[in-house]
């Protein structure tokens, strides 16, 4: 088997080849350095795609939700980007990937193009690999890329940076309490979805939610935007209209109130601090056997303290990526 | 690419045809999720060419087809064009379910790397998987 050259990869993804935008984004997830400057190259090619994220506990009906609000979108034109990530296993490393099984329908739809990703790790409910696919995605041409996460808590929310528009599911029948709520990621809502609004108790769900928002529980900074709350059913394939709708708007008010541009700046700085999170620690599980044994021996033996410890990491680092 | 991390392998499981048992196929998947692959599932009654299209936009290392309708021989071809078609290189195609011998010989001729008939145990599959992908090395 010989192995694609990052530059035919390259020219199939500005293509809009589905083998190169797949083996593109594999190659970003084994994240060497290799696919550097071909991810590079993708990464300022283009940036305009409306990303919007997805989020909620599982089970709230988000793949199947996204399933149809895909194919609303469609209805427009405008080719969509699924990228959907399920957690991985801590016990073996490995991920069931699901999301699919709701997204059948979508397959074999040119316009139409779905990844699953296993978190691998990744704090904050992305893969390390989802903002690359992301670009690659944009890049190849897709005008909206919905990202699909799990989201249960605060600190699973990274998806809030990584999206334009970020969309919180809640469901009923799971639980006496709004899960969002719960888990305080109410106020990373633009849009309120409750799903699954063809039950009965769905009525419950949407008028404690609108209480919630109407105190002022889960209201964000001021903006010219305030977040709705869109009740559909996908079985019934109710609200999806409404929930493209209100996605369509949230960009075109952010645009003209200015705060498009601040968020912008929010998502790159969020990239800045990632990336270098992730080159730090892949740095340090390269050397970890080797250079790095004396530090932590030291450490251990009290003979430097963290702090110093640390800086010293940064720099030997700092000296070997700056090479 | 000497400094890559190792990713878990990626395969995809599908089952095609109207038989509405996955009992099985979960059981695998569970099986190769512990053995630390990712395990992509798309649902029941696919058809050949969504599962091929949906294994090329996934970039999987190993697709796997069940099936016990005994409608291999025609299914299998049906998979194996839209990979051609769509010039997706280095996925592993294995077959499982039931099947007699000479359809087995006639679908490995045909590209069909692997055949696992029913009841293979989980760590048989698992070291096919892993063998099949260690041969054909980086892509
Ligand atoms: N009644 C009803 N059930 C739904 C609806 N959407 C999803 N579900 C069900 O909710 C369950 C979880 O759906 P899924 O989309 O996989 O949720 P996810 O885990 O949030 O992605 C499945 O059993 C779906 O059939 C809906 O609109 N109405
Ligand atoms: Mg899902």
């Amino acid at each position: 088997m010989s192995v694609v050259a990052s530059k035919d990869l390259v020219k199939g993804v500005f293509e809009g080849r589905i083998w190169a935008i797949a083996r593109m984004i594999t190659r970003a997830e084994a994240s060497d350095r290799a696919s550097e400057d071909a991810l590079a190259e993708i990464y300022k090619s283009s940036r305009n795609a409306h990303v919007v994220g997805i989020t909620g506990v599982p089970g709230s009906g988000k793949s199947t939700l996204v399933a149809e609000l895909c194919k609303t979108i469609r209805k427009s034109g405008r080719k969509v980007g699924i990228i959907a990530v399920d957690p991985t296993s801590p016990f073996s490393g490995g991920a069931i990937l699901g999301d699919r099984i709701r997204m059948g329908e979508l397959v074999g739809d040119e316009g139409v193009f779905i990844r699953s990703m296993a978190t691998r790790g990744a704090l904050g409910g992305l893969s390390r690999a989802t903002l690359p696919a992301i670009d690659i995605l944009d890049a190849a041409g897709f005008d909206i890329v919905i990202i699909e996460t799990v989201g249960v808590g605060q600190d699973e929310v990274d998806v809030v940076r990584a999206a334009h528009t970020t969309v919180v599911v809640s469901a009923p029948g799971l639980g006496d309490d709004i899960q969002a709520i719960k888990a305080g990621i109410l106020e990373i809502a633009d849009i309120h979805v409750v799903s699954k609004c063809d039950r009965s108790d769905a009525n419950k769900t949407i008028s404690e939610l609108k209480n919630m928002l109407a105190i002022g529980l889960g209201l964000s900074a001021p903006s010219a935007w305030t977040p709705s709350v869109i009740a559909t059913s996908a079985a019934k394939k109710e609200g999806i209209d409404t929930l493209a709708e209100a996605i369509d708007s949230h960009v075109k008010v952010l645009k003209e109130s200015g705060e498009w541009q601040s968020r912008r700046l929010t998502m790159a700085e969020m990239r800045l601090l990632k990336t270098a999170e992730d080159i730090l620690r892949d740095e340090f599980e390269r050397h970890r056997a080797g250079k790095i044994q004396a530090l932590v021996k030291k450490l251990a033996n009290a003979e430097i303290a963290p702090q110093g410890a640390a800086r010293k990491l940064l720099e030997d680092v700092w000296k070997e990526i700056s090479l | 690419m000497a400094d890559s991390k190792k990713t878990p392998i990626r395969v995809m499981m599908a089952k095609i045809g109207l038989d509405g048992h996955d009992r099985g196929v979960k059981v695998v998947a569970r099986a190769l999720r512990d053995a630390g692959m990712d395990v992509i599932y798309t649902g029941l009654h696919r058809t050949p060419e969504e599962v091929a299209l949906a294994a090329v936009q996934e970039d999987v290392d190993v697709l796997g087809i069940s099936l016990l309708s005994g409608a291999h021989m025609t299914i299998f071809p049906k998979v194996l064009r839209v990979l051609k078609e769509q010039d997706a290189k280095g996925i592993i195609l294995l077959g499982g379910g039931v099947m007699p011998d000479e359809d087995v010989t006639e679908l490995k001729a045909m590209g069909v790397q692997g055949v696992l008939l029913q009841d293979t145990p989980p760590n048989a599959i698992i070291e096919t998987i892993e063998t099949l992908v260690a041969e054909r090395g980086a892509r």
